[in-house]
């Protein structure tokens, strides 16, 4: 059913690889069977309907969903090839090297500064704070914006600019890969685009995976993309599949699965 | 203002299924905002009275040379009430020392650690019932234990002790209300960027709950520190010209104001509205302080 192949042979080689992965909200399994290699400083995006696992597996990668109750993971997901569920895995530790940033905009009630000092001071940084904060700014392209109001709170900043910052912040603990999930749902047009400009910088240090719900944007910053769909199982009970993951151009333009033709097209979803 | 339509609009814009009655519907509103409002002024009203009816009667007493100075007398002109305020700081103190580390700490854990099954349910309802426990009650657990068990004797320690464990239910079941208002977008933000446990809890969780928390603080302490039933079963004295320590005989504000209260002659009465007052300052300097620190906190909200 999956069209892998021909992807994982063309690029460089994984830096985080999804195999048989099972996922379960207590009895309830969310995402079944996901294979899906994730190559290095390249965007994968994520499409699908609503309720298809896209962020339930997103939140895989960096153990974010070991915080839910009842949440477990089946299958493997290594990263440089160490499954990140063994037992001798730090979930703390994945986090800082896999970041994530959130749908909603969700600065600390703390000044710009804090927000970004934050991550760095809990994981022992040694360097330069002030220089830090300025860099991850610039890289985020928000540092001309609020250079001269970094005392100030971070929740006085416009929702694009927010999220910004949330980049900036994820991206100051100097992590390997950037997790977002629907990172512009909440902001208007302009606010977006700045935002997947800010992707294009990006995935020159970074290796980065989106989930997104708009098509265009999917087509426009991603390398590859995954679709996913949603299936019912033999008890009528609804989960989430990967249908394929190819190249982004051959996912819009020629996909190998009806369903995605239909999706990507706006049929369905 | 009702809205007019063209003459020539077709018949479906008079949308003759809908009777909106908008005039009714807004009078309604109007009613019951009113109702809100006698409701607030009835509340408010009776607190002026009884603030007016006290001053009238106490502040003039109040500001007599000797009356924070001095010791409680059997002459009402001449008593005093400052054995009993130094009792009174000394419980408040030592009831914030020892209800609201362990009010908080217990309810970070059952927030933030604990499992959520049936243990824990069952703990979290007991607590609530506690916190509706008649503070007599308290008294004699506090006879009990502190005094009994644990040969304090009826001493200002086994007091304030007693008075944090009826303190303390309220502050847990506020703290883990504040905890627990606490957008769980902020703790995922902090976990994700690799910050353990503790750290999460102690630069996010607990600084956003702080406002909260010291609300439930005022309340209770406030509410402790005008107990007299407690106080009079552990065995607080009526009479004592000696300032109070940790494990003397002591004083307190809410037991001279009942004594003076229950006494035949006028002047007493003067003393007691006098000692109202005072024990009314005490509380408001202490909510004074609480709510200083909840702006600093809440400086970013």
């Amino acid at each position: 059913m999956q069209s892998t192949s021909q992807t994982s042979s063309s690029q460089s080689t994984a830096i985080l690889e999804a195999k048989d992965v099972n996922v379960y909200y207590g009895s309830f399994l969310a995402v079944h069977d996901v294979d899906l290699p994730i190559a290095r400083n390249q965007i994968t995006s994520f499409i699908g309907p609503s309720g298809c696992g896209k962020s339930t597996l997103l939140r895989c990668f960096n153990r974010l969903n070991d915080l839910v109750v009842g949440a477990r993971v089946e299958g493997s997901i290594t990263y440089h090839g160490q499954n990140l569920y063994d037992a001798s895995i730090d979930a703390v530790e994945v986090r800082r090297r896999i970041g994530m940033v959130f749908q909603k905009p969700n600065p600390f009630p703390k000044s710009i500064y804090e927000n970004i000092a934050f991550g760095p001071r809990i994981n022992g940084f040694k360097g330069n704070t002030d220089e830090l904060v300025e860099r991850s700014l610039k890289q985020s392209a928000l540092w001309d914006e609020v250079k001269d109001k970094l005392k100030e709170s971070g929740l006085a900043l416009s929702g694009g600019q927010q999220q910004r910052l949330c980049i900036a912040r994820a991206i100051a603990v100097e992590p390997e890969v950037i997790l977002m999930d629907e990172p512009c749902s909440a902001l208007d047009p302009i606010s977006t685009l700045r935002i997947e400009e800010l992707l294009q910088d990006l995935k020159e240090r970074f290796t980065i995976i989106i989930v997104t719900h708009n098509m265009q944007q999917a087509s426009r910053v991603s390398d590859t993309t995954a679709f996913f769909n949603t299936e019912l199982n033999e008890k009528g009970q609804r989960r989430g599949k990967l249908v394929e993951f190819d190249r982004t151009e051959v996912i819009f333009n020629n996909p190998a699965q009806k369903s995605t033709q239909e999706y990507v097209s706006g049929r369905f979803g | 203002m009702a809205i007019s339509l063209p003459e020539d609009s077709p018949q479906s814009f008079a949308a003759p299924n809908f009777a909106p009655r908008t005039q009714e519907r807004q009078s309604l509103g109007k009613v019951f905002e009113i109702v809100c409002l006698v409701c607030l002024l009835i509340g408010l009203l009776v607190l002026a009275l009884l603030l007016f009816d006290v001053i009238k009667d106490g502040f003039v007493r109040m500001l007599q040379p000797g009356f924070f100075t001095g010791n409680p007398s059997r002459l009402a002109n001449r008593a005093g009430l400052r054995p009993a305020l130094l009792g009174s700081i000394w419980l408040g103190a030592l009831i914030l020392l020892i209800s609201v580390p362990i009010g908080v700490g217990a309810a970070l854990y059952l927030e933030e650690y604990a499992p959520k099954n049936r243990w824990t349910n069952l703990i979290e309802i007991n607590i609530s019932n506690l916190a509706g426990v008649p503070s007599i009650v308290y008294g004699l657990l506090g006879l009990g234990i502190f005094n009994g068990l644990f040969r304090l004797g009826p001493v200002l320690l086994s007091g304030a002790l007693t008075l944090s464990l009826l303190a303390l239910p309220l502050i847990i079941v506020a703290s883990r209300e504040a905890i627990r208002a606490v957008p769980p977008s902020l703790r995922q933000a902090s976990y994700g960027l690799g910050a353990t446990r503790w750290q999460t809890v102690s630069n996010h969780v607990l600084p956003y709950a702080v406002p909260g928390i010291l609300t439930g603080v005022i309340i209770s302490v406030s509410r402790a520190i005008g107990e007299t039933a407690p106080l009079i079963v552990i065995g607080a004295v009526g009479f004592t010209a000696a300032n109070p320590d940790l494990l003397s005989r002591f004083m307190a504000l809410p037991i001279l104001i009942y004594d003076w209260v229950s006494r035949p002659q006028i002047d007493f009465k003067y003393a007691s509205a006098a000692g109202i007052i005072v024990l009314m300052l005490l509380i408001l300097a202490l909510n004074g302080t609480a709510i200083y620190v909840r702006n600093r906190f809440s400086v970013f909200k």
